[in-house]
C-alpha cells in the first residue's frame, strides 16, 4: 500500500522487508514498537505477529492496530505451535538471548524459514577497541557500556557460521552492511557492521 | 416484586421463543434488557457489544435509574469517546440471571405468577451469550465489528468467540480468564454462604417478605471486593488509618477506615443487586470453563478462529492474573488464531479495568479501529 514505508525503516529491517514474498505469514520476535511489523502489512500484505518484552512497546503495537504479545523469547517461544508460520523474524536480539543456540532451533521449530540479525562482534572498529583500547567496544551498533548491555552473548559473523554448521542449519543468504551499506561477502567477517542472515533446515 | 430494590423501568426486549440452556433448561419467553448508544450504520457493521461485569448492568454509559449515578463506564462510551458512540452502535445487555429488566430469579415464573426465586433454572456464561445472540437477532444486528468486556464481559467476549466466530470481527478481553480458577469458586462460595446463612434469605423465597437477605448479601459484597482490590492499592488508600476518631476504641466498631468503606460497599450494594442473582451469576461464573467441553485443551474451543483477540490483563490484579491471560494466548497460538496480549501495570488490583487509565484506554482504542 505504501510503497516507501520501508525506505524508512532501518537497513537491517528495510533489507528483511523486501525479502518477505506477499502474503507470507510472519512472526517478528522482539518486534520492538511494530514497525517492521507496519511494513510487512501494510507494504507486503503479510499475517504477521509479534512477540515483544517491552509492555510499553507491546501497547505501542496494539494501538496500530498489530497482533503483538507481551512475552519473553528465552521461555514463550515454546507457547508456538511447529510450522505456524512462514518466517520468523529476530532482528538485533539474538546477542541478548540466555541460549541463542536453542532460540535458532526455537525458530526454525516455528518456521521452516528465518531471518537473524545481529551486530557483528568481529567488525574491525570493535577488534580495535580491543587490541588497542583494551576495552570492551563501544560503537555504534553496540552503544551501551559493557556492564548495562542487554548484549550478553556477543557473536561474530563466525560464530554464527560454525553454529549454524554445527546443527545441520542451511545459510540460504546472507547480507552484511558497513555504515548502513551492503558490504562484500569476502571481507564480512571484520568489514561487517551488522549481518543478516535467511536460514533454514537442511 | 417486593425487594428492597427500588422499582425502575428498563428498556427491555420479550422473546417470543424460549432461550435454551447449557443445563438443559429453559426460560420459556425471556426478558433481555439492553440500553443502546449510536446509530446503526447503514451497512449494520459499526455495532460493539459490551458484556457487563458481575455486579455491572446494562447501564455502561447512561445514568443508573437506581443510583443515580453515571454509567460505569461513561468516560469510555460516548461521543468522541474511547468507544466512539459518533460512530459506533454500542450495545450493553443485562445477563440473564440478573436483576436489572432481564429474566433471572427475581423475575414473576409465568407459570406460577410468583417470583422464581431459586426455582429460576441455573444458567451459565455461554447461557448468557446465547441470551444476547437472539436479542441481535432481533435487533437485526447479524455481526459485531467488536464485543468488549472486563472480567466476567471478559468471559462473555471469550464464549462469543467460541461459539460464533462467524458473528464477531474483533474481541477485546479485559482482566478476565477461560476458566474459574478454585480460589475464584472459593470466594464466591464465602459469599453465597454468607446469603444463604441470613435468616431472611429464606431458600430464596424472601421476595414477598419484604425483608431480603441484605446483611449476607452485604457481607458477600465486603468479602468481594477485597478480591478486587490489591494489598499496595489498600495500604496506599487507606493503610491502618482510624475513621473519624483519635483512637482505637476497644470494641468492634468500624474503628479502622479499610472496615467502615468496607461496610459501606456492602450496605449500598443491597440497594441495587439481588441475593438471589447474586447466587446465579456467581455459579454461572465458577461453571465457566471454556476448555472444558473439549476435554481442557483450550485451543480447541478457538481452532481457526477468525477472530482477531485482544487481551490485557493488570499486574496487580491476583483475582485473574496474568497467568490466566496467558493461558488464553497460548492456547490461540496454537490455535492459530490472531491475538495481542499486554499485562498492563497498575497499584489497584482487579478494578483497575474499571478505573481511569490512559494507557488501557488507548489500547481499546488502537485495538478498535485498527483497520477500519
Amino acid at each position: 500500500m505504501t510503497a516507501s514505508e520501508p525506505a524508512r525503516l532501518r537497513p537491517d529491517l528495510a533489507l528483511i522487508a523486501a525479502q518477505v514474498p506477499p502474503g507470507a505469514r510472519v512472526l517478528d520476535v522482539g518486534c520492538g514498537d511494530g514497525t517492521l511489523m507496519a511494513a510487512l502489512r501494510d507494504g507486503r500484505n503479510a499475517d504477521v505477529r509479534g512477540l515483544e518484552i517491552d509492555p510499553a512497546n507491546v501497547a505501542a503495537a496494539m494501538e496500530r492496530g498489530l497482533a503483538v504479545v507481551q512475552g519473553d523469547a528465552n521461555r514463550d517461544l515454546a507457547d508456538y505451535p511447529a510450522g505456524g508460520f512462514d518466517y520468523a523474524i529476530l532482528s538485533q536480539t539474538l546477542q541478548t538471548t540466555e541460549r541463542p543456540d536453542r532460540i535458532v532451533d526455537e525458530l526454525l521449530r516455528i518456521a521452516p524459514r528465518a531471518f537473524v540479525s545481529f551486530p557483528n562482534f568481529a567488525h574491525w572498529r570493535v577488534r580495535l577497541a580491543l587490541m588497542w583500547g583494551g576495552r570492551m567496544p563501544v560503537t555504534r551498533l553496540l552503544p551501551v557500556a559493557w556492564y548495562e548491555t542487554p548484549n550478553i552473548h556477543h557473536v561474530t559473523v563466525s560464530d554464527f557460521r560454525d553454529l549454524l554448521r554445527s546443527r545441520g542449519i542451511a545459510v540460504e543468504r546472507a547480507w552484511f552492511l558497513s555504515g548502513d551499506r551492503p558490504a562484500s561477502d569476502a571481507a564480512a567477517s571484520w568489514r561487517a557492521e551488522h549481518a543478516i542472515f535467511l536460514i533454514s533446515r537442511k | 416484586m417486593a425487594t428492597r430494590l427500588q422499582p425502575a423501568r428498563h428498556n427491555q426486549l420479550v422473546l417470543d421463543c424460549p432461550l435454551p440452556l447449557d443445563s438443559g433448561a429453559a426460560v420459556a419467553s425471556p426478558a433481555i434488557a439492553y440500553e443502546a448508544y449510536g446509530r446503526l450504520n447503514d451497512a449494520r457493521d459499526n455495532a460493539i457489544l459490551i458484556c457487563h461485569a458481575l455486579t455491572m448492568d446494562q447501564y455502561v454509559a447512561s445514568t443508573h435509574p437506581v443510583t443515580g449515578k453515571p454509567g460505569w463506564w461513561a468516560k469510555v462510551v460516548r461521543p468522541g469517546g474511547v468507544i466512539d458512540t459518533d460512530r459506533y452502535h454500542v450495545i450493553c445487555a443485562n445477563v440473564i440471571g440478573s436483576c436489572m429488566g432481564s429474566s433471572g430469579p427475581a423475575s414473576d415464573d409465568p407459570g406460577s405468577g410468583q417470583p422464581y426465586a431459586m426455582r429460576f433454572p441455573v444458567v451459565t456464561i455461554g447461557d448468557m451469550v446465547r441470551a444476547q445472540a437472539m436479542l441481535l437477532d432481533r435487533l437485526g444486528i447479524a455481526r459485531l465489528h467488536a464485543v468488549v468486556g472486563g472480567s466476567m464481559g471478559g468471559m462473555q467476549a471469550l464464549a462469543w468467540a467460541a461459539h460464533y466466530p462467524d458473528r464477531v470481527d474483533r474481541a477485546l478481553i479485559i482482566a478476565s480468564a477461560a476458566r474459574h480458577s478454585a480460589q475464584n469458586i472459593a470466594f464466591h462460595e464465602v459469599g453465597r454462604q454468607a446469603i444463604m446463612a441470613d435468616p431472611n434469605w429464606r431458600g430464596g423465597d424472601y421476595y414477598a417478605s419484604g425483608e431480603p437477605p441484605t446483611k449476607g448479601l452485604a457481607v458477600a459484597r465486603m468479602a468481594a471486593h477485597i478480591t478486587y482490590l490489591s494489598e499496595a492499592g489498600l495500604t496506599e488508600k487507606f493503610g491502618r488509618q482510624l475513621q473519624d476518631r483519635e483512637a482505637k476504641t476497644f470494641g468492634f466498631d468500624a474503628d479502622f477506615q479499610v472496615e467502615s468503606y468496607l461496610r459501606h460497599q456492602g450496605i449500598s450494594f443491597v440497594d441495587r443487586f439481588d441475593a438471589n442473582s447474586y447466587l446465579y451469576i456467581t455459579r454461572a461464573m465458577d461453571y465457566f470453563d471454556l476448555g472444558d467441553p473439549h476435554g481442557g485443551r483450550l485451543a480447541d474451543a478457538f481452532r481457526q478462529s477468525p477472530v482477531r483477540f485482544g487481551l490485557v490483563s493488570f499486574d496487580s490484579d491476583w483475582l485473574y492474573p496474568t497467568a490466566e491471560s496467558r493461558r488464553i494466548v497460548q492456547a490461540l497460538h496454537a490455535a492459530g488464531a490472531q491475538a495481542s496480549f499486554v499485562e498492563l501495570s497498575s497499584p489497584f488490583g482487579h478494578d483497575a479495568f474499571l478505573l481511569d487509565s490512559p494507557e488501557l484506554w488507548r489500547l481499546i482504542s488502537g485495538f478498535i479501529e485498527a483497520g477500519r
